[in-house]
């Protein structure tokens, strides 16, 4: 067998990195006077990069590197290009959007590369210390974008907010890891799944797995563990927002995958029921919560909340289809969720003067373009056929039926139902004309760059083509679908395990 | 021909779309949006036509269908086709395309582009119901269709446009839920979504009944709604209200009664049976409510949405009353309707932007004003009351006398007592709209009568309405080859005679992995 380079295993994350410490070297070395946003098109350029290079590594066999620490597998590529893609749609919208002045730039941009490393790794972690290492990363650069409007008031408090309910949680998960350890004497993810049958009933296990999930779904921002999303999501400026409610997540729940389906498929009895429940809170507690928001972020972090329990209802499925459903569903929750925040971001602005609901009151007049894909968004958010949306919860939902939980199908659809209310209500008060007051008022219509025409392009691109033609992106999930599973015979016998393996 | 033939309905699907996106494009100067919208409508209908042209009565099945695969997993195939039934709701679709741009013509002023973008992209679904084949590609058009109406709703509401275009989504919305439960739990089980083959496989008997009482009554309640049925009905009168008049004289009726026939009695025959009783009391209910209130309302658009869910009702009447002629002139009568219905919004638009109002005490004398208006009026009220000669008569008959003789005496009277009401508040709306002294509102305007565009429209509907009634032999063929009394049509799918021979490995592969 000719193996691969180990540094082939990790070269997105490679690119990604000099990228960002290039980034911060430019801006430390330019004189303080110049405009920092062409290192913008530096990042964004490194992302691509490092798009490219996660679709490159798709000729690699499948395998591991730095002694069975991370992984390439149809699995972590399908999340890389969907991580980077998204770091790539949201770098885009803050080239146009950030405001020119110092305000840090070159630094933003810095973090926001230098989370996606965090983002990729997890995904491509396949040893739990490993996993930690990534989640800190991406965790600790998304405090700091949080509060990046440090001169209002709620910039602080989402940081800070962030920044201790998210080390609780990875604290918890910490923890989970040290008892996993303990019961099993290693941390590598596929030893583990081979030894966890035979410990089935340690309680450590069981504490470690349940404490792991609790992290894990602070991340994801399941119920009960959301009450940091609105908060965040009202305090960030709009597009990190666009990058916070997306990317980290998609790497959570590839996490969570990797957790439940990889590590611990023989607990099936005892994680399904429990995320099962997750996912029914998660949807009712995010829409009713939604239903009654009078701030246009908030709303939308509560209908993150509502998206994170339609995507867990995927889990409620057997093995593979559950597997593709929820992929399937991360990507097209990422297409319309980063395309409605690039509209948001260009309708309110970076300082946020028009932040609520009524402050969108017959935009389709004032811009017909921004308008109409507010609209086009909000449709897919509802699950109208022919978007990404439709398909995602189709196949969630059908992962969910086939293996026979059609409660939580039905449960799942008619949320579905009252989220249309709020969402609809958005569109609909968009779609108004404003009654009687001539010119007075109304604010100007807001002007779309390039860089942010390329965003919201991509952004409506990715959510038809998941809604019109989604076989080939499905095709790419089952595939990774297959490849989230143990190798059958461990470390001993290096070149058996690949050959084994389910040809994706 | 025969290429035309095999690309037929993916043109009449195309056209309306691509009419949106050349709106989209083409720069919002003058009446330019207008006379594109115009000129698509114009093109699908004339597409439409080749349908009935080339329909060939004695062969069954579906014609024109096209059978293509879509999406691998879940088989979801692009597989459309027309039968008698459905045939001629999609020339209806097309005919209400040009009258729908001329009523909007003058009374959409501004983002016309807009308007009329999603006018069409509105037309592109309401076909793609209409001929659609396999159910999720069914469900994905009809969910479609909420969407451009809820916005234009929203964006031309005459007064609160929002709500009332809220209330018209969640009230389709939600019941579409447990439809697209019902619709996936039927593929679990199969591996279909194909109407044809879970025909088969249904009628074969080869699920148990429990489930399938359950998934038979999500399906008669999204479609129940939509019609709408007598309590289901909250959302008709305010969408009537509020919505421009091009989409209101869409909005309700034949979708939900087209797909009553097809999916709800076409796939679950027996539970539709069982169901047909209280459907019969609960139409004839709202064949009298509907009635009642429409005597009473101030508001003409609401006067218009309770005759129309007493009209609706007494459809559903004929649908859910099981006899070949009853069902029949059902499909008729969602013609007549659509064709009557049609006319009356024009002209009470045409009233609306001339006067700005919709209270009906506000008007008075208008005839001697506006003496085309008055006499097009005329001649549709008539139509709509059921006056023989016209359309409407021909289909009521229809539908009273087959449930007069074929279900129940009783419930046939009290339908036709709603009949007798029908005229009541008909006449009696052209009475104080038309007639009598000229109120300050009509005196103080002054006379403008319809323009040839109008009359362009309304004078063809004025003869369409004779000629249906006098000649309903042109159409009552071909739809009756699209209706079968309940079993029959199973047994004749089950022997093969009309069933396309690709169907056969599917089916057998559905039942292999049950």
């Amino acid at each position: 067998m000719n193996p691969v380079p180990d540094i082939f295993r990790i070269l997105p994350e490679l690119i990604l990195t000099l990228t960002g410490v290039a980034v911060m070297f430019i801006d430390a070395s330019l004189p303080s006077g110049w405009p920092r946003r062409p290192l913008g098109w530096v990042a964004a350029i490194g992302t691509t990069l490092a798009l490219w290079a996660s679709l490159w590594q798709l000729s690699l066999p499948q395998g591991t590197a730095f002694f069975a620490t991370v992984e390439t597998s149809a699995f972590t590529i399908f999340f890389h290009v969907l991580i980077c893609g998204i770091v790539l749609v949201a770098l885009l919208l803050s080239l146009d959007t950030l405001p020119e002045d110092s305000h840090h730039q070159g630094e933003f941009y810095a973090l926001v590369v230098f989370g996606a490393v965090g983002m990729c790794l997890l995904t491509g972690a396949v040893e739990l210390l490993v996993v930690f290492i990534a989640l800190e990363i991406s965790s600790i650069s998304t405090y700091i974008l949080a509060g990046y409007r440090k001169n209002t008031g709620r910039g602080p408090e989402a940081a800070i907010k962030y920044f201790l309910l998210g080390s609780f949680a990875t604290a918890f998960l910490l923890y989970g890891v040290a008892l996993i350890f303990g019961a099993t004497g290693t941390t590598q993810i596929y030893e583990i799944a081979h030894l966890a049958p035979s410990a089935q009933n340690h309680a450590f296990v069981l504490a470690g797995m349940a404490l792991m999930l609790v992290g894990i779904l602070f991340k994801v921002s399941a119920a009960p563990f959301h009450v940091w999303t609105p908060d965040v999501y009202e305090g960030a400026p709009s597009p990190v927002v666009a990058l916070l409610s997306t990317a980290p997540k998609a790497a959570a729940f590839a996490l969570l995958m990797r957790v439940v389906y990889e590590m611990f498929p023989t607990l099936h009895g005892l994680w399904s029921p429990l995320l099962w429940i997750v996912a029914v809170l998660s949807m009712t507690v995010g829409n009713l919560a939604a239903l009654r928001q009078e701030n246009v972020k908030r709303m939308l972090a509560y209908s993150s909340i509502a998206h994170a329990g339609y995507l867990l209802a995927a889990f409620a499925g057997l093995g593979t289809s559950g597997i593709a459903a929820a992929s399937f569903y991360a990507a097209a929750y990422a297409a319309m969720n980063v395309g409605i925040f690039a509209v948001i971001t260009l309708v309110s602005g970076y300082d946020e003067k028009l932040p609520m609901i009524e402050d969108f009151r017959g935009l389709i007049y004032r811009s017909p373009l921004l308008g109409g894909l507010l609209i086009f968004f909000l449709a897919s958010l509802v699950g109208i056929p022919f978007t990404g949306g439709f398909f995602g919860k189709f196949y969630s939902f059908s992962a969910a039926v086939d293996s026979g939980a059609v409660a939580l199908a039905i449960i799942g659809l008619l949320n579905s139902g009252l989220a249309a209310a709020y969402y609809l209500r958005l569109a609909l008060v968009a779609a108004q004309r404003t009654p009687g007051k001539s010119g007075e008022e109304m604010a100007p219509a807001p002007q779309v760059g390039v860089a942010v025409g390329a965003a919201l392009f991509f952004a409506v691109a990715a959510t038809l083509i998941l809604g019109i033609v989604p076989g080939a992106v499905l095709r790419a999930a089952e595939a990774g679908a297959h490849t989230l599973q143990a190798p059958p015979v461990q470390s001993g016998v290096p070149g058996l395990s690949v050959a084994q393996q389910p040809n994706p | 021909m025969n290429a035309i033939n095999n690309s037929i309905l993916t043109l009449i699907l195309l056209v309306p779309l691509a009419g949106a996106v050349l709106v989209a494009l083409a720069p919002d100067r003058a009446k330019l949006p207008n006379w594109i919208a115009l000129l698509t409508a114009l093109v699908s209908f004339g597409l439409t036509l080749h349908l009935p042209a080339h329909f060939i009565l004695g062969q069954g099945g579906f014609q024109f269908a096209i059978n293509r695969p879509w999406i691998e997993n879940p088989a979801i195939f692009y597989h459309v086709g027309v039968d008698g039934l459905s045939l001629w709701l999609v020339v209806l679709t097309g005919l209400l395309a040009p009258v729908g741009v001329i009523a909007s013509w003058n009374a959409i002023t501004e983002r016309r582009k807009i308007f009329f973008v999603l006018f069409l992209l509105q037309q592109t679904a309401m076909f793609g119901v209409f001929i659609s084949l396999d159910l999720m590609l069914y469900y994905a058009f009809w969910e479609l269709s909420l969407v451009p109406m809820a916005i234009l709703i929203a964006m031309y509401g005459r007064k609160d446009g929002p709500k009332a275009a809220l209330k018209f989504f969640l009230f389709t919305f939600i019941p579409s839920a447990p439809l697209l439960v019902a619709i996936l739990w039927l593929y679990a089980k199969t591996g279909s979504f194909d109407f044809v083959t879970l025909q088969i496989l249904i009628a074969h008997g080869n699920f148990p009944a429990g489930p399938l009482f359950w998934i038979a009554l999500a399906f008669l309640l999204a479609f129940a709604v939509k019609v709408p049925v007598f309590p289901l009905h909250g959302w008709l009168a305010d969408t009537f209200s509020e919505a421009p008049v091009a989409l209101a004289m869409v909005v309700a009726g034949k979708l939900g009664l087209y797909s009553m026939l097809r999916f709800h009695i076409g796939l679950f025959p027996v539970q539709a049976g069982a169901a047909a009783p209280y459907l019969i009391a609960l139409a004839v209910i709202g064949i009298l409510y509907g009635a009642c209130l429409a005597l009473v309302q101030r508001d003409f658009w609401r006067l218009l949405a309770f005759a129309a869910l007493s009209h609706l009702s007494l459809i559903t009447l004929g649908i859910y009353g099981f006899t070949f002629t009853g069902s029949a002139g059902a499909v008729y009568q969602i013609l007549n309707h659509g064709v009557v219905d049609g006319a009356l919004f024009v002209l009470l638009g045409f009233l609306y932007d001339r006067y700005a109002t919709s209270q009906i005490a506000a008007y008075g004398g208008v005839a001697s004003k506006l003496p085309r208006t008055a006499t097009l009026f005329v001649i549709a009220s008539l139509a709509m009351i059921g006056l023989p000669m016209l359309n409407n008569f021909v289909g009521e008959f229809l539908i009273l006398s087959s449930t007069f003789t074929g279900v129940s005496r009783g419930w046939a009277i009290a339908a036709t007592l709603g009949v007798i009401l029908g005229a009541a508040y008909m006449l009696w709306l052209v009475q104080r709209l038309f007639y009598g002294p000229e109120s300050e509102l009509t005196a103080s305007k002054p006379a403008d009568d319809l323009h040839f565009r109008e009359l362009a429209v309304l004078w063809p509907l004025a003869v369409l309405m004779l000629v249906m009634g006098l000649a309903p032999s042109i159409w009552l063929p071909s739809i009756e080859t699209g209706i079968h009394p309940p079993g029959s049509k199973v047994i004749m799918v089950i022997q093969g005679s009309v069933l396309p021979r690709s169907i056969l490995p599917i089916s057998s592969q559905g039942e292999g992995q049950r």
